[in-house]
């Protein structure tokens, strides 16, 4: 058999399949294993791209702005997530802050970035930009380690235990890194490898 | 259709063919790395297992000081206190707030346990003809992909919690060494499930009957 275009294999488990285009809405699964191999949307790569890029702009006022607010009697204690991010930056603890750092604000951005870099110039129709398929790939690698939803959920936690001891107030922050969560889920949604890296290949021709 | 209807199936490898985890592209069988994508290819990675326990044990070996040594230093006025994993979920659960002391009991023990159970049992049945159903196998293996990351819940609030509170003499919270121990921990397992080629779950089924 000739590996050729129209062939492809399940990510999960190798099976073999042959798919032509997939009418709008339609998905392509898996014979063996049910995985989505394909979706018939060609405007889920502009949206895609417009999640990530919100999802870039809002990140900014994240790392620029403070975070919560903490008031106790006469005492105000600010924490920007940049403050977070530092506070395992004392001595056997750095290794932990770099950690933190790359989970919740490095990794996030470098993907978003990557996930933009790859597909902007698809979403408007045009050839991709250099290096693409590799910042496709990369963005892919990055995904399980961006893990700016769960320090969300840790923040919820954090807010409970903090409840009797002070008054909290969230900042701006806050809100956007909040509001990052939700859309990057969104965007997670729409992928599918097969119908991503075809239309890269097809825009690349 | 739950996805355990139908156990063979030809296989890019079955066809001398290799394909590609990244993008599905199918390559030519020898090819060191995809026409599309770029990814590095293996038919199927046969130092996969190794990587397997190798991350599984680091994993473990982190777990057992991450339980013993404390998590969060309190000092009030003073006085300092010293609570591990376990302590903070009593913690939570004296204040009343029992939902979040479940989810963080949740996200630090019975996630990493139950990981640890599940990566074994997982790497020991496809390590030979096994009759298990390759549906739920599968299953349970993106199941533990999918949960692992969130048991960093802890190390995040720890984070929180120390940057927030620092009231100098009156109250401060800072991260004890069990959270380094526990962030790698929780990192090691990631790789130890990340390095599992789900593939193999179908590559030694022995014939079940369909049904």
């Amino acid at each position: 058999m000739t590996p050729s275009a129209d062939l492809l294999c399940c990510p999960i488990c190798d099976a073999l399949h042959r798919l032509d285009d997939l009418p709008d809405g339609r998905r392509a699964r898996c014979i063996r294993c049910n995985t989505v191999l394909g979706t018939g949307k060609p405007e889920a790569i502009t949206r895609i791209v417009v999640l990530a890029a919100t999802s870039l702009i809002l990140m900014t006022i994240v790392v620029f702005y403070p975070f919560l607010q903490l008031r106790q009697g006469v005492f105000t204690s600010k924490a920007s997530v940049f403050d977070t991010v530092m506070t395992f930056s004392s001595g056997a603890m750095a290794p932990l802050s770099i950690a933190v750092g790359l989970f919740i604000i490095i990794l996030p951005v470098t993907r978003l970035a990557l996930l933009v870099w790859s597909l902007f110039p698809l979403s408007i129709g045009r050839p991709p930009w250099p290096g693409a398929s590799r910042a496709l790939r990369w963005s892919e690698v990055l995904r399980p380690w961006a893990m700016a939803e769960i320090f969300m959920v840790g923040v919820a936690i954090a807010l409970v235990k903090l409840a009797d001891l002070a008054t909290l107030t969230m900042g701006p922050a806050f809100w956007s890194f909040a509001a990052i969560v939700f859309i990057t889920a969104l965007g997670d949604t729409q992928m599918s490898k097969h119908t991503i890296w075809t239309a890269l290949d097809d825009s690349t021709r | 259709m739950d996805g355990s209807g139908r156990f063979h199936a030809l296989t890019a490898r079955d066809a001398g063919l290799v394909g590609c985890r990244t993008c599905t592209r199918v390559n030519e069988a020898g090819a060191e790395r995809c026409v599309r994508c770029g990814e590095r290819l293996a038919s199927r990675d046969p130092t996969s297992m190794q990587k397997v326990w190798a991350w599984w044990i680091a994993g473990l070996l982190f777990y057992i000081p991450a339980n013993i040594w404390p998590m969060l230093i309190t000092s009030t006025v003073g006085r300092a206190e010293e609570a591990t994993i376990i302590g903070g979920v009593i913690d939570l659960a004296n204040l009343g707030a029992y939902g979040v002391a479940f989810i963080v009991f949740f996200a630090s023990v019975i996630i990493p346990v139950g990981k640890f159970i599940a990566i074994a049992w997982l790497a020991l049945i496809v390590r030979k003809p096994h009759g298990h159903k390759p549906g739920p196998l599968l299953h349970l293996f993106e199941f533990v992909e999918f949960i692992g990351r969130w048991s960093m819940i802890d190390v995040f609030v720890v984070a929180i919690l120390a940057a927030l509170v620092q009231f100098d003499l009156l109250a401060t919270i800072n991260p004890g060494i069990a959270a380094v121990c526990f962030a790698l921990s929780v990192i090691f397992t990631m790789l130890s499930a990340m390095s599992f080629d789900s593939r193999a779950i179908w590559d030694r089924i022995e014939t079940i009957a369909d049904d």
